[in-house]
């Protein structure tokens, strides 16, 4: 599978990327070798079989849904870039 | 009086309850040989006012009686494990400046056997790496140097730090983290232990996040009993963390026994890669000869589909990291990068907190999980993760633990690593499976190549079946006479 380089500034906008000029020749092309060699999973046949999310998920715990902590803005705020007002800061995003 | 650094955790413990040391001379001695040896970078933070508070606090349990199991034993702690008020980095710019206002479960239940914490040991960033070259903070060197060659190696990655400190006698035994071979490749680079326990029997409350239904934190150490000790302490349900096994806690130390009589071993037949160094290949021989000595049974087994282990890995791993790792946005904690709309602000922070790697695997994680190629890509793999898990289910009803080497190939230099990513990958061939699988292996050093570097052999048990591993671990660990090798010998210190 070759990324090319107009997928590689799609994929790098999902996930809020901006590859550096630098770097961006030595990811589209390492991504490339790596989506191509596990194409090879293709060749498996996995027919009928479930896909295994991960171990014993079947068997998650569940709680009520009620308030365990609490109190503790300060903490919880303590490495906050920007804050004001017991509230996290972030760029305006309603005009 | 002996090193005190050069003591195995069981043997300190030992001199400490009879108080014939105390735990602040040990820390002392701990903390001076970090600050000796400090060119291996393996601590990111040194915590030596900590420990010596947290060691006069041992000392005086112990004058009361104290019997805790690792009470006055210092020890490094990867710095992917959230430590309260304690920085902790995970090897990223993008949480240089993070401090962690609560402590890891697994950090705490070490605390809470009474041991005491030197500092934070380097990693590659969010535990991706084979080599601790992916580290913000710089390589970790490994202890170890061929012979007559003074050219620096890496200590295995992504617990590199941790390797490097407890091969260099910095620390009597470290955590780390293995989502893909990241305690047992770093361990067997090294000549220690390391084992991956059963997924689940280690809490990930607290420890950052890469790959969650693959992460497993376990102990390395020297010693196949120290990493009985350690994991025990580790070790336990925790409600904190919903995937937390409801298993009870063995005393794994006490299952040590030397005995294996009748004990069957599989030998996977297709681990027998090209990839190997002949010399690796000879230990597997070896192993099979120390365990056969001692009342084995060697048996073949089929894994059908091992061949597929490392691409699943590089599927799952990266999809999960993908979506792990969207936390780190500029708003909560971390380095923020300001730009104009939140989405550039967004963009600009994470373009440069993450590193190369990091950001290879993002992409490869997005990719797989987008629109018009989750099908072919991620749940293909989740599916054939079934089936490896399915090979060992079956190898499992005919053998007890299974025998393989640990890494294809020796510690490499720091100077010359693989290029290509898929190369550095291949390094993890033979424990990908078992995180896979979310069943135990334990890697043990079992002797040395012919340039003079440790190679490790690995052990892999049924779920929950450490005990198992610790007790045949032994036996190689005997047969091999590694803990006969000096100081002296790891030339890089």
């Amino acid at each position: 599978m070759e990324l090319t380089e107009d997928k590689l500034l799609r994929v790098a906008d999902l996930a809020r990327l901006k590859i550096r000029p630098s770097m961006r020749d030595n990811i589209r092309q390492s991504c490339s070798n790596i989506l191509s060699w596990v194409e090879q999973l293709q060749k498996v046949n996995t027919d009928g079989i479930e896909p295994m999310t991960g171990m014993n998920i079947e068997a998650l715990p569940e709680r009520f849904d009620e308030v365990t902590d609490g109190n503790c803005v300060e903490d919880i705020l303590a490495n906050a870039p920007e804050k004001d007002h017991n509230m996290f800061i972030v760029p305006k995003v309603v005009e | 009086m002996t090193n005190l650094t050069n003591l195995s955790i069981s043997k300190a413990r030992e001199l400490l309850q009879a108080k014939e040391i105390s735990a602040v001379e040990l820390t002392k001695a701990h903390v001076s040989e970090i600050e000796k040896y400090n060119h291996l970078n393996a601590y990111t933070t040194k915590t030596p006012e900590m420990a010596l508070r947290q060691a006069e606090e041992s000392d005086a349990r112990l004058r009361q009686g104290s019997r805790k199991i690792l009470e006055g034993i210092p020890l490094g702690i990867k710095d992917i494990f959230c430590t309260k008020d304690v920085t902790t980095t995970a090897g990223s710019d993008i949480l240089r400046t993070f401090v962690p206002p609560y402590e890891s479960t697994v950090s705490q239940n070490l605390l809470d056997a009474g041991a005491s914490f030197l500092g934070k040991l380097n990693c590659d960033e969010f535990a991706m790496g084979s080599a601790n070259l992916n580290s913000a903070y710089g390589a970790a060197i490994n202890p170890w140097q061929k012979k007559g060659d003074a050219s620096h190696l890496v200590p295995g990655g992504s617990s590199g730090g941790s390797s490097s400190a407890v091969a260099a006698f910095l620390a009597m035994g470290a955590t780390g983290t293995d989502t893909g071979g990241s305690i047992r490749q770093p361990a067997a680079f090294t000549g220690i232990v390391g084992i991956k326990p059963t997924y689940g029997r280690c809490s990930r409350y607290g420890m950052i996040a890469f790959a969650s239904s693959l992460d497993q934190a376990g102990p390395m150490t020297r010693t196949v009993q120290d990493a009985a000790i350690m994991l025990e302490a580790m070790t336990g349900y925790d409600p904190k963390d919903s995937t937390s096994a409801r298993e009870d806690v063995p005393c794994f130390e006490k299952a040590i026994t030397g005995n294996i009589q009748g004990l069957k071993v599989g030998i996977p037949k297709e681990y027998q890669s090209d990839h190997i160094d002949p010399e690796i290949l000879k230990l597997w021989n070896k192993g099979k000869k120390w365990l056969e000595a001692n009342g084995a049974e060697i048996v073949e087994v089929s894994l059908p589909h091992t061949e597929y282990a490392l691409p699943t890995y590089y599927i799952i791993a990266p999809a999960e990291a993908s979506s792990n790792l969207a936390r780190y946005d500029g708003v909560r904690y971390g380095t923020r990068v300001p730009g104009d709309s939140l989405d550039e602000m967004y963009k600009n922070t994470r373009s440069a907190g993450f590193g190369e790697e990091v950001i290879r695997r993002i992409m490869i994680g997005t990719y797989v999980l987008s629109a018009g190629y989750y099908d072919a890509y991620y749940l293909k793999a989740q599916k054939v993760r079934r089936l490896i898990k399915q090979d060992f289910d079956q190898a499992f009803k005919d053998v007890d633990v299974l025998l393989t080497p640990a890494t294809p190939n020796a510690a490499f230099s720091i100077d010359n690593p693989p290029q290509d990513p898929i190369q550095m990958y291949m390094n993890d061939i033979f424990t990908v499976p078992a995180n896979l699988a979310g069943i135990p292996a334990i890697s043990v050093p079992s002797g040395l190549n012919s340039e003079g570097l440790p190679l490790g052999l690995q052990l892999i048990a049924p779920a929950f079946a450490e005990s198992l591993l610790f007790n045949t671990g032994s036996i190689i660990e005997r047969e091999a006479g590694f803990h006969d090798l000096k100081k002296e010998e790891r030339q890089a210190i």
